[in-house]
This record gives C-alpha cells, structure tokens and sequence, in this order.
C-alpha cells in the first residue's frame, strides 16, 4: 500500500493491499490492469519450477504479490506415495483422475488467491523448451535426485525412473503453437534455456516485466558477494548517512578485502561500488577495476542525514517512533523508504541478473533490499535483516535458491543494527460500545496486525474510536483522560476475534494533515 | 601499495582517485558500462516494414538515456548520389547500374559507421537498409568483426496490407523521391519497388541464423522472435522495442500550477499552489474535459504542488516518486541570489556545465536522465497520457521526445501554465 491517499485511486479490490497476510505493495502493481495467472508449460526437468520460484521472489521483492502454486506439491498431497513412473504413462487412468482433480484444486487456490471481487484474470504462459540432453540430465541431478519422489534410491535409478517419467509426457506433449492454434494467447517461449525466445502479445506492463525478467536470467554457476563499505568515520560517532570516508579500522578492513578476494581467485570478477565516498575507498583498495553506481548510495535520511539516532530521537520523536513501527514503508522526511530503495535498486538486481562473478560494496539499507531479494525476505523482515560492518556475504545459485555463507574478516567494528523494538502488548478485554461516535476522518486508515483495516474516528467529546472498516463496529475507544494508546489486543465484537492492533503507517502527504492531530498520534505510537 | 587518494569532481560531485594531483584510471562512473565494445545494430526488412521508424526512434532513445548513437540510412546515401530518382525500375534485381551504385552506397555508409564508431567515441551505429539477402548481411557481419563490433539485428516482418499502405502514406509520398509525383503514383510505384526485393528476400531463419544476434518484430509487435541477446545494450535494446508501440495517441506534458515557493523565487522544497496555481489547475480541468480524450492517464509526482494541481481535474490519477523534481541538495528552497552569495562556486560551475552538474548532496540533469528512464519506458507503452511535473523533469522528458540533446536539454523552455501536446506524426 502506498503511503500517500489518492483521489479515486487504482480499484484496490484485486491487489494483495487489504488482504490478511500483509503485502506491501509498491507502485509496480499498480501498473497491473488486472491480476495475472503465469502459467508455467514444459516437460519434466524444464527447469518450470526453477522459473516459478525464481519469478516469485523477484515479482514479491519488486511489490507485486505473488504466489507459486505447484501441482507436483498438490500431487504428493493427494498420493501419499510416489512409486513409479508408471504414475504419468499418459493411459493410466486412475492417475490421470488424480491428476486433473489436483489440477482443478489448485486452480480453485488460485482463484481464491486472486479474486476478492469478481474480476479478470489476464492469462500469461511461459513454456520452456529445451532439446538438449546434457541440459536436461544436469537438472535432473541438481532438482530430480533430491525430490521426495525419490527418498531413498540412488542417483542410476532416478535419473532412469525420471527419463521414462518424460517420456510419458513426450506422447501427448502440445507446444504453443504462435502461428495458427494459439497466436491470440500471450505467451514466452524460452527455448534451450534462454537461448532463443519467441514472445507473443504481451497485453500489460508487468508481463512485459516478466518477459524482461526472464529475457536477462541465466543458469551459469557464479557467485554473488555483498558487503558493506569499511567502518566510515560516521559509523564510529553514530551518525547516519552523510558522505564520510573510512575509518583506521575501515582502512584495515579494505585491506583485508583485498586479500580476502584474492585468495578467492575469482575468474573475471566485477566489482561496483555506491557514490559515496566510503565504498569507493573500499574499493580502491582493492586495486582492481570498478564501476560506480549512484543508484547503490545509502538510503537518503533526507532532514535526519548526519543526524545519531539519539539526535533524531530527540529533535524528531514522532518520526523516530513512526520509523520503527512500520520500518519498510517509513519514508524519512525530504528522504526515502525501504520501498523506494528497492524501486531504486532494481536496475542493480537486473543487472546482477546478467552478470556473472560480482562483489557489490554498499551500505546497510541497501545491503538488506539485495539480500532480501536473493534470500527471498519479506518486507516485513527486510529492515531487520542483519548486515554487520567488515562482513561478506557469499552468495552461491543452487537449485531453486541460493547457499548463502557469512565471512567475518577479522577487524573490529562499531556495531550498527538496531532490533525492531518490542510493542507492549496486553491482552485485556474490553467492552465494546454499541456505535461509533462522532466524525469519520477519512483518511485516517490504520492497518490491523491480520490486515483489517481499522478507521479512526473522531469522537465528539476529543476521544478517539477505533472502528473496523470492515465489519463496522467500534473495537476500542481512547480519549482524553483514558489509557493512553499502547497497542492492545481488541475484540471484535462480531466474530469475536481478536485483532491485534499495529500502529499507522504513515508517508509525507498525510503527515501534513495529521500536523493538528499530533498528540493523537503520539498515543498510537508507542 | 598504498590505496590512492580521492577527490570530489566539483562539477559532478563523484569521487574519483588521483596520482600525483592527476586523475587515474580504474573507476567508471556510469551505472553499467553500457557498452564494451561498439555495437552494430542493423536493419532488415523490406520496404515500407518501418525500419526508418525503429532506428530513429532507437537512435533517440540511446542517444537520451547516455548512449551516444547515430544512424546511418543507406537510401539517404543513394539520394545523394544519384540527383534524382526516376522510377521503381532502378530497384529491379537485373539492373546492373542500379546494383553497383546501390553497394557503392551501402560500402559508403559503411565507411562513415566505421569512421563514427572507431574514430569519433559513437558507441552504436544503427545501419537502416533493406539487407533483406543472406549474402548482404554476411557481409556486414564480417565488417562488424574485422572491426571488434558487436552486431545485432532487427528485423521488421509484415504482411497485413493495410499497415503497408498506412505507412506508405505517412511517410513515403512525402519523401524527396516523389516530390513530383500525384499520391496515385507515387503508391503504385513504391508497391512495384517493394516487388524488386520480394523474390530475393531471406528472412531471419531460426536454424540457418541461429548464431547470429537478433530481433525480429513480427507484425507491428504483436510477436517478437529474439535469439542470443549478447550483452546489457542489446537486452536493453530489444526490452525497448518489445515496449514501443504505433497506436495513435497524444501525450500531454505540463509543470503543476504556480507554487508559493515560485512565487518567492525559491527553488524545490515541497510547498502548495498559489492563488494563481489553483486557477491553473481548474483551467486545466477545463482543457482536459474540451479535449474529450479517451481513456486519458493522469501521472503527478508526489510533491504536493503537481498532486494538489491533479486533484483539481477530479480523475484518478498515479503518484510517480521518480517524477520528483531535481534534488537540489543544500540550495534546497533558495533563491537564486542566495544560492550565489552562499555558494559562489557551485552557482559558477553550474552555468559551465548546467547537464552534469550536481548540486551538493543533490542531483543532476543527468541523474534525473537516469532516473526518469522507467517513465519514458511505461510512457511508450502507454497511449493518452497527462504528466503533470515539474521544470527540470519536464525538460528531460521533452528532450527525449523532442530528440533534444544533453547540451540544450537544461535550457528547453518548459514556462509555468502551459501544456505541451505531443502527437506521434510519420518519423517524430
């Protein structure tokens, strides 16, 4: 959900915005007329799923929601155990029944997923052709061989079981056909991996997206190393952001990257830096070539730039208290927010998509978007994501995900992560008032913790009601003289169930008109 | 060895290491090195399948987003050769003359793609011929190689009549070939010299091509056919040309209604229309609804001047962070008069350099270049749309549809209160 009201703005029925589970959508679905259902074609061991997951996490890190639905999963839901090939010969037909009930199952998942409203759905296929054996035996052995269809037979055995699995698809098996039977569809055909691609009327931007995406991944081995810049002089007297350069001790960690990499021995490995003047030393170091990207400076602080967090504490305590109850969205003043960091950032991860062996030196915010894209990290935990100083985060591709290893080089450094701080939460119940009171303020929308949304209301004596948009009814009052805001466990009055209450996520417009309801706030924002 | 010391570039404000009070090596400042070696991109396609069209509009495209590119249409050669142009029979594939002047034009252009590429810092050079034969191409080919060129082909497949006469129409009976000929003959003509080509057309084959870098565009975009994308221009080329589209439409470009800083004569910050600012943005309202445009998008940025300028036109409309205007860092919300007795150098450098130059902890015209790329992406993508922005935003985006370059763009006249209409017409 965007942080600013709109007049009328995009139909929000269909956007994963209100649903429970909580997404923060960013401006990129917004771009989506309608909700999209990929659907993936291919033989076995077309690298389908490799695909779906890989296209999941980068669609979910970029704001738009996505979900990986996958028959093989409903399958071994539905037959307890895989015994043999035997189970996709294209004339058994017991298993075919299986098989399609699955099918319309999922299908059933994935309405419910898409829909909250009666509404189209654009179809989108993207089918994987390969013809190359070597190709296919290579993703048998990385993804077939450690299936839980095979627990326990050796490698010989699966790779033969798992041909002959292909072979029964062979026999019935219909490629999009962009010339006659299916030109009106809109569709990708990725052909021997990424080789050749032939693309058939894209209708909207995320496919295009999507095609983009897909046009630009690749499957040869590499690695991927984060870190931050060394220690700054900053770093040592607390203050963020700013343009400082290393500290002795970042000094020392520069040189220990360098020796760190050379021992490596890295075949062509690139290296980028931010444009600030911390990574560059770093850098620089390493007597190598670099590229400086302006894109990976730090998150902007805007007003609180060079600021402690003491300082901000003190000069700004309703923009400290605000940051840390819905740190993604929390965009500083005249700054930037974690979500506008990973709109920024996602040039970096195209190209890093496209590259090969890269050690990208950065900053802690933009340290924590890179690795949650890599590490598939909700918006939720991305702010928290640990990122210490002089330590390197080695990122290796395997099967559908990434080995991840943590390298300490052995110089000290200040220590500059701050843990989500705990809310008070009681669990006390309350009674609950027959109707709201007073005015609607209409823009005063608070999310509740399972994604209810929850409308302030101004009561006429200056109190305040706090009244679900959904099932209208008032869940708690606060007001003047009455306990004063500490989030609580509510009860609904209909369904009685209970809502934990989180506080409001705020961005710059709406500040500006809650200035008169400051002490409001502040109640809210423990 | 010792790491070397930095500096700040005081125009750029980009660090760059330097030996001995000189600057080093080892450092690129642009994103990503666009290019490595030079890329070649070239034409196929028979006439009047929009080839002229996709190397303008791609040459203006690199050209604004950094890339410095040039394009090099082989029938412009042949018109400056050959004073005038008789009829369709020059074309005829047993016309010795015609073939030997027709290589002479297209080893000339080749020549100036060389000279442009390797000797004048161009990075692309975009070849705009027919190539429609193997031979041909192969031929180009091996000059790409003998050259270290990258070369990339796009090839533009149509059968649909009605497109082919639409675009003889648009841009064809206008050319200095017809210049006195009736629409009639000048149609019938092209159509017989489209003929010429036909019989020794090779299109693009997916097995007899298959190492060879390409796009073919299928159909005005309905299909795309892309194989072995060698590297990020290519891939950025092709995501390009799958994004643009020929629908007629009109895009409206205009700054938010006068702000109380601008009344001040403060720049940036993040202030409210002034009295006159909310009359603009009702007169607006007004234009929009006499346009009866269909199916118009409205974009802003989310600064309250170009939001509140929005909400006067009662439509839904998307809030756009990137369309922010320029961040000018320190001199955020000064005058000009303070900006030069607070900080004389930075208001010098500036007037030397007004494209690269960065303001301190701000942005320059080159960022926002940078940072408005995705706009100008969903804007081709998009058909009638209204952008409602800012001074220095506006000039980037007028300067990419205007094909202005980066010298003029920071000086475009882009006044308050004024709408600019931009309608697609045959190759601008």
């Amino acid at each position: 959900m965007s942080a600013a009201p709109r007049h009328g703005g995009p139909r929000r029925g269909r956007s994963g915005a209100l649903r429970g589970g909580e997404k923060k959508c960013s401006w990129a679905s917004y771009m989506t007329n309608s909700p999209t259902l990929i659907v993936m074609i291919g033989l076995p061991a077309r690298g389908k799923t490799y695909v779906s997951k890989k296209l999941t996490r980068y669609l979910n890190w970029i704001g738009v929601p996505t979900k990986v639905f996958n028959l093989g999963v409903y399958r071994r839901e539905a037959v307890k155990s895989y015994k043999s090939y035997d189970f996709f010969r294209h004339d058994n037909k017991e298993a075919m029944e299986i098989r399609k009930r699955c099918a319309l199952v999922a299908l059933e998942d994935v309405k419910a997923y898409l829909l909250e409203e009666c509404g189209q759905i654009a179809v989108f296929f993207v089918e994987s052709v390969c013809d190359d054996p070597e190709v296919i035996a290579a993703n048998i052995l990385e993804v077939k061989v450690s299936s839980p269809d095979y627990p326990e037979r050796d490698r010989e055995n699966v790779m033969d079981d798992f041909l002959k699995r292909i072979e029964c698809y062979k026999v019935t098996y219909q490629p999009l056909d962009p010339d006659a039977y299916d030109k009106d569809l809109s569709f990708i055909k990725v052909i021997n991996v990424g080789q050749r691609f032939l693309v058939n009327r894209v209708q909207d931007y995320i496919q295009s997206k999507i095609v983009y995406y897909l046009m630009n991944i690749h499957v040869q081995p590499r690695t991927i190393y984060l870190c931050r810049h060394g220690e700054s002089e900053y770093n040592l007297v607390g203050k963020i952001g700013g343009d400082s350069g290393l500290s002795p001790r970042g000094k020392q960690f520069s040189q220990a990257l360098k020796k760190f990499i050379e021992e490596q021995e890295i075949v062509d490995l690139k290296v980028w830096t931010s444009q600030l003047k911390r990574t560059i030393q770093t850098a620089e170091s390493l007597g190598v070539t670099y590229e400086q990207w302006k894109i990976l400076n730090e998150i902007d602080a805007g007003v609180c730039e060079e600021m402690t967090y003491a300082e901000i504490e003190a000069k700004y305590p309703d923009e400290f208290a605000l940051r840390d109850q819905e740190k993604y969205l929390y965009r500083y003043p005249g700054g930037e927010s974690y979500q506008d960091l990973v709109q920024r950032l996602e040039p970096v991860i195209m190209e890093l998509e496209r590259q090969g062996n890269v050690l990208v030196i950065s900053h802690q915010a933009v340290m924590r978007c890179l690795v949650a894209y890599f590490l598939d990290k909700s918006a939720d935990e991305l702010p928290y994501l640990r990122c210490p100083l002089h330590t390197i985060l080695k990122l290796t591709p395997v099967a559908y995900g990434c080995k991840v290893e943590t390298i300490t080089l052995n110089v000290e450094a200040v220590n500059t992560h701050r843990d989500k701080p705990s809310l008070n939460a009681c669990v006390d119940e309350f009674s609950l008032p027959a109707a709201a009171d007073g005015l609607r303020l209409g823009s005063g929308v608070v999310r509740g913790g399972s994604g209810q949304r929850l409308l302030l209301v101004a009561g006429r004596r200056g109190g305040f009601s706090l009244v679900s948009a959904d099932f209208v009814c008032v869940l708690q009052v606060f007001g003047a003289g009455q306990d004063q805001g500490v989030p609580k466990l509510c009860r609904h009055q209909r369904g009685r169930r209970w809502v934990q209450f989180a506080p409001l996520a705020l961005g710059t417009c709406w500040r500006q008109q809650w200035e008169r309801r400051r002490l409001c706030l502040a109640l809210f924002m423990k | 060895s010792p790491a070397r010391e930095l500096t700040q570039n005081p125009l750029q404000k980009t660090w760059e290491p330097y030996d001995n009070g000189l600057p080093a090596g080892h450092s690129a400042q642009r994103g990503v090195c666009m290019t490595n070696c030079p890329t070649l991109i070239v034409m196929v396609g028979l006439p009047a399948r929009g080839k002229t069209y996709i190397s303008k509009k791609l040459t203006r495209y690199l050209n604004w987003i950094g890339v410095p590119t040039k394009e090099f249409n082989v029938g412009q050669y042949r018109r400056d050769l050959v004073k005038k142009y008789k009829s369709f029979e020059f074309f005829l594939p047993d016309n010795e003359e015609g073939l030997k002047i027709r290589k002479q034009c297209a080893l000339a252009a080749l020549n100036d793609v060389r000279q442009y590429l390797s000797e004048e810092n161009g990075h692309v050079a975009v070849f705009d011929a027919t190539n429609t034969t193997r031979e041909r191409r192969e031929t180009i080919y091996k000059f790409g190689e003998e050259n270290g060129y990258k070369t990339f082909f796009v090839e533009s497949v149509c059968v649909d009549p009605e497109v082919i006469a639409a675009n003889i129409v648009q841009v064809k009976l206008g050319s200095p070939d017809y210049v006195d000929c009736s629409n009639d003959e000048a149609t019938e003509d092209f159509m017989k010299r489209i003929e010429c080509y036909k019989n020794s057309y090779e299109t693009l084959d997916e097995t007899l091509d298959k190492d060879l870098s390409y796009i073919k565009i299928m159909d005005v975009g309905r299909s795309y056919l892309v194989n072995r994308v060698m590297d990020h221009i290519q891939s950025r080329i092709v995501y390009y040309l799958m994004n643009i589209h020929v629908t007629p439409r009109s895009i409206y470009l205009c700054r938010h209604g006068e702000s109380e800083l601008n009344l001040k004569g403060r720049i940036g910050g993040d202030p409210g229309l002034s009295v006159r600012g909310k009359e603009f943005a009702k007169s607006l309202a007004q234009f929009i609804n006499e346009q009866n445009i269909k199916d118009l998008k409205v974009w802003t940025s989310q600064m309250k001047r170009t939001i509140q300028t929005a909400e006067a036109l009662g439509v839904p409309y998307e809030q756009w962070k990137v369309l922010n205007e320029i961040d000018a860092g320190v001199c955020e919300e000064m005058t000009y008069e303070e900006i030069q007795e607070n900080y004389p150098l930075e208001f010098a450098l500036r007037d030397q350099d007004k494209y690269r130059y960065r303001y301190p902890k701000g942005e320059s015209y080159e960022d926002l270049v940078q940072r408005l790329e995705p706009v100008i992406m969903e804007l081709e993508r998009q058909e009638n749309v209204l952008v409602i922005c800012h001074q220095a935003v506006m000039r980037c985006l007028l300067a990419y549809f205007l094909d202005k370059p980066a010298e003029q763009l920071p000086y475009l006249k882009c006044p308050l209160h004024t709408v600019l209409k931009l309608t697609p017409v045959a190759y601008g």
